[in-house]
């Protein structure tokens, strides 16, 4: 019912365990399989899978839906009445006409008016799907027929951009097939859609946010803790440690602003109790499209007894690199080849950043089957280091992050010095690299004196190839942005003409969010010149991780010398971090910019981008 | 002097700016070398944005060529590129980045990429080798991923190798409809309502409530507060006092209150102009500070401040320190000038919801000076020490 792959396994049962949990039902309030073809045929061989739908022609309906993931029955908002929103598989090369309507009852929790953003599409502005900036939005009884050209393949998502929808259950996958051959091979294909669901309204949600962001902030230092600490590692840095926290009013378990204490974890729709399954068959090589389709969680996903062969990230080919672990943020996508074989069950194992819950799927050679389940990591500390105070000297280069597993492969990124670009440096800004001449990393005049600003970062560092807070040292491989390098070279090319360095700012007690102190609504908008190649410097002053994704045109995340290194929609921004990417401003109109945490981009932290002529 | 600054790195950008005038010169200058380099051309690395079908943007659009001689390879020989005084660091990098490579190299920046590829050992670990690990065939790399693994960019001025569309009227049509503006809930209004303290405790002289409480309403920097405390025996008031304040976020932790306090009970109400301070200071004190100016002319200062302590993250101790202090003497209400009543109090609850705590506590007052003394007259005890029971709850 859940998990139904195309080709010759789709006939199998899926056998629904009957358990009711608090932690999780095993079957959603609307459910429906994931499954793709096992190879890129241009054939819909559904066998009634009504929730896949392929070719040029689609019709959705955007209306309330019941949904219960808890026991508890809340009113959602679906596409055609399901969560994960229906699998939409288009073709390279085509135009897609895709009427979306609004059929949401008069007085829904979720607004009157709907829209359809797709994530990382590349089409004209009016076709994006942002309220306000692509269109007027869709209003209940309207219909509203986009239409573009698709030209690009790969894996990606689409969800809505309307107030809080996407929370409640507005997202799906997009499956591009390629016009030319892809550069791996593979025997089955399945999407891996993991998201965050809630019982609240999610307005309500973000109420609370309002008056008490640290609600769901349930491993805070405690006596206990400050005992251990002290025997372990002696009073001067147990004091040292919480004097500085105490200092900047911060709490260094605050990892995430919602996490698995208000949340339940959804993999394809299901919880881990559903236990979602993909089928094969013993040495086939299975492509899994993982997509992050929550509103606020990054996960950290492993198939204990597999390597992960990574091939495509944000839809884009590449240089395939094996891992065991990797974390995903928010709107994020990687697709991963693994070679399941030597036992019948594998778990898919995605856990929250903050260590406050999960989901599971397993990929078995038939329905019913188990893997164990690993418990939950730790929970991280954060450390100063993380929060770019570190700092060594006025260096800025934070060799102390690039612990454990990352330091072999890290020649390319931080550690490489040599292909220092000065000539890429025409704005004035050292981009994404604080190296040597550096010195305290300067914050714009805005975030001065500024009540919605909580933090500066002192000494930013891009952090490319560290695995991130929580999955240093832990004995698996993990992959870091430095591992990710597209298989081709600048499609565009040029140096960047100028450099807009922005920060990502933030108050955690009134849960305002911005970029340079400045929220959304008192914004001017970022203006690019249509055709230029510019660069965006990104600094995190927060102590959260924000992923960033501007819409209609690329993000090419540059190296920590200023390179090109790899394509993406959405690039993700740890605490501490400075990090840089190349627009080419070849799309006109009004684009969206923000952090991909939803209730982060509600609480302001957006900025229009303007590409004129 | 932030200002300052800043202006300083913006006139050291302009100069390393026009520094690089000369310096994207001999780039170009190096790049039309490289164009006599006979370069085998196989396929074009796939990209992402293939040949676009539609006929409406494609119109100027020149086909992509599959290799672009000026991206070509990068001439071991002189660095175009100038490099920051290189200090110790990126030197040690330089060398560990060959070392990693396997390659018996000269240290010279340029090189380091574009040996790349080239007689690889075939059994180079994985890990320390990232090219390995593609799965390609060094030999048919083409050109452009040369160049690419290199960061050798076209000057800023150049034509892309992809080629900008050409902009046509129902491009300009589509990119910019005429709508209103996309909003988010950055500057809506809310509100939280927190009854901080309603407690019981064996009073000589009946039922004791007592409480406190504050509330706001309004958006990130300006909140309307309310705040309130005070005291009731078998239902009567003894002493209670409402707040009204108009709240401006001033600074990260601070907010800056105005506006006025009422104070009844026992003894004739009066009204005072408030202003003060309340936030978070250093090491996570909440501190409320007051000063108010009564119709009478009566001056008085409100502290207050409190701490909690986890025991876990449910069983939470709050320490409370609060002390008031008058200008004036004030006989009807029992006030003598200078420090008045010092308050200190702990009080242990379990969250056993967010919203819902039950605690116990217990809180020592004392009466100094001129209050002291009308106490004393009263047979009022001066010092009072008592265990108390209550709720906190929020909304």
């Amino acid at each position: 019912m859940s998990s139904r792959p195309f080709g010759s396994d789709a006939e199998e049962k899926f056998a629904l365990s009957r358990r009711q949990f608090v932690t999780g039902l095993a079957a959603g309030g609307a459910l429906f399989g994931l499954g793709l073809w096992p190879k890129p045929v241009w054939a819909l061989k559904s066998h009634g899978q009504k929730t896949v739908l392929a070719g040029t022609e689609f019709d959705l309906s955007i209306g309330e839906t019941p949904l219960n993931f808890t026991g508890a029955t809340r009113t959602g908002i679906t596409v055609n009445g399901s969560v994960p929103a229906p699998l939409l598989r288009w073709r390279e090369g085509d135009t897609v006409n895709l009427r979306v309507s609004n059929t949401l009852p008069e007085n829904s929790i979720h607004g009157h008016q709907t829209s359809i953003h797709w994530h990382g599409i590349l089409l004209p502005a009016n076709m994006d799907g942002v309220p306000g900036l692509s269109f007027d939005g869709i209003n209940r009884g309207e219909t509203y027929p986009y239409r573009f050209d698709v030209i690009q393949n790969g894996t990606y998502w689409y969800h809505s951009h309307s107030g809080f929808q996407e929370q409640a259950g507005v997202y799906g996958p997009i499956v591009i097939d390629p016009l030319e051959p892809e550069p791996f091979t593979y025997d089955r294909d399945y999407v891996v859609l993991l998201s965050d669901w809630t019982d609240l309204n999610p307005a309500m949600l973000f109420k609370r946010l309002k008056k008490m962001s640290d609600y769901d902030n349930f491993a805070k230092l405690t006596v206990g803790d400050l005992v251990d600490d002290v025997r372990e590692q002696g009073l001067a840095a147990t004091l040292q440690h919480r004097l500085a926290w105490g200092k900047m009013r911060m709490t260094p378990t605050d990892l995430s602003d919602v996490n698995g204490n208000t949340y339940t974890y959804l993999l394809n729709g299901t919880t881990a109790l559903g236990n979602w399954t993909g089928i094969f068959q013993s040495g086939e090589k299975v492509r899994l499209r993982f997509i992050n389709g929550s509103a606020m969680t990054h996960f950290d996903v492993r198939i204990p007894g597999l390597k992960m062969t990574v091939v495509a990230a944000d839809g884009q080919y590449v240089r395939p690199v094996s891992v065991d672990e990797f974390r995903i943020a928010t709107a994020e996508t990687f697709d991963v080849i693994v070679e399941p074989s030597g036992q019948d069950a594998f778990t898919i194992f995605a856990q929250d950043m903050g260590r406050t819950g999960y989901v599971s799927g397993t990929l078995a050679v038939r329905e019913g089957l188990r893997a164990p389940v690993p418990a939950v990591d730790p929970k991280p500390i954060l450390t100063m280091d993380d929060m770019g105070h570190g700092g060594m000297g006025g260096s800025g280069h934070d060799m102390s992050s690039m612990s454990g597993g990352s330091t072999q492969n890290s020649s390319m990124g931080g550690m490489d010095h040599s292909g220092h670009d000065m000539s890429a440096m025409a704005g004035g800004t050292m981009a994404g690299m604080n190296h040597g001449a550096g010195g305290m990393q300067q914050h714009p005049a805005s975030e001065s004196n500024n009540p919605l600003v909580d933090m500066q970062t002192m000494a930013p560092t891009a952090r490319l190839d560290d695995p991130g807070i929580g999955l240093r040292d832990n004995g698996r491989r993990v992959l870091t942005y430095a591992d990710l390098k597209s298989t081709f070279p600048d499609p565009d090319g040029r140096e960047p003409g100028r450099t807009i360095e922005l920060h990502l700012t933030g108050h955690m007690e009134r849960f305002a969010w911005s970029f340079d102190g400045i929220k959304f609504s008192s914004a001017e908008p970022l203006v690019l010149k249509y055709g230029e190649r510019m660069r965006i410097v990104l600094v995190n002053d927060t102590m959260m991780t924000h992923p960033i994704h501007l819409h209609g045109v690329w993000s090419d995340l540059e190296d920590a010398d200023g390179n090109f290194q790899v394509r993406k929609h959405t690039i993700d921004m740890p605490p501490g971090s400075k990090r840089s990417f190349r627009v080419r401003a070849d799309a006109l109109g009004r684009w969206a910019f923000h952090c991909h945490l939803l209730y982060h981009m509600e609480a302001g932290m957006f900025r229009e981008v303007r590409i004129e002529e | 002097m932030k200002t300052t600054s800043v202006i300083t790195t913006r006139a050291l950008g302009l100069a390393i700016a026009i520094a690089l005038g000369g310096v994207s010169a001999s780039v170009v200058a190096q790049e039309m070398d490289h164009s006599k380099m006979q370069m085998s051309a196989p396929e074009p690395a796939p990209t992402a944005r293939k040949p676009e079908p539609q006929p409406s943007t494609a119109t100027t659009a020149a086909p992509k060529p599959a290799v672009d001689p000026h991206a070509g390879h990068v001439m071991p020989a002189p660095n175009s590129k100038p490099k920051p005084t290189p200090g110790p660091a990126p030197a040690q990098a330089t060398s560990v980045d060959h070392a990693a490579m396997g390659h018996d190299m000269p240290p010279t920046e340029a090189m380091d990429h574009s040996a790349m590829g080239h007689d690889m050992p075939p059994d180079e670990p994985i890990e320390k080798m990232d090219h390995s690990a593609m799965g390609h065939d060094m030999e048919s790399m083409t050109a452009e991923e040369h160049a690419g693994m290199q960061g050798q960019d076209l000057p800023a001025n150049a034509a892309p190798r992809e080629p900008i569309p050409a902009v046509t009227d129902s491009d300009r049509a589509a990119a910019f409809p005429d709508v209103a503006g996309h909003t988010v809930h950055d500057d809506g209004v809310h509100w939280f309502a927190l009854l901080n303290r309603l407690e019981t405790w064996d009073a000589d002289e009946g039922n004791a409530i007592g409480w406190e409480g504050s509330g706001w309403a309004g958006t990130d920097l300006d909140r309307v507060w309310v705040r309130s405390e005070g005291e009731s025996i078998d239902g009567s008031i003894e002493s209670a006092d409402v707040e009204v304040l108009y709240g401006r976020a001033i600074a990260r932790w601070w907010d800056l209150v105005a506006g006025v306090r009422h104070d009844f009970g026992e003894g004739p109400s009066q009204t005072f102009a408030a202003v003060g301070v309340m936030g978070l200071a250093p090491y996570m004190f909440e501190i409320e500070a007051t000063a108010y100016l009564g119709e009478s002319g009566q001056t008085g200062l409100g502290l207050e401040a409190e701490y909690e302590t986890l025991f876990t993250n449910r069983l939470i101790g709050t320490w409370l320190v609060e002390a008031e202090v008058w200008g004036q003497d004030d006989p009807e209400r029992g006030i003598g000038s200078g420090l008045s009543t010092l308050e200190a109090g702990f009080r242990l609850r379990y969250e056993f919801h967010r919203q819902f705590a039950p605690y116990i506590g217990v809180v020592w007052e004392r009466a100094y000076g001129g209050t002291a003394d009308y106490r004393s007259e009263q047979r009022d005890d001066i010092e009072d020490t008592r265990v108390v029971a209550g709720v906190r709850i929020w909304f």
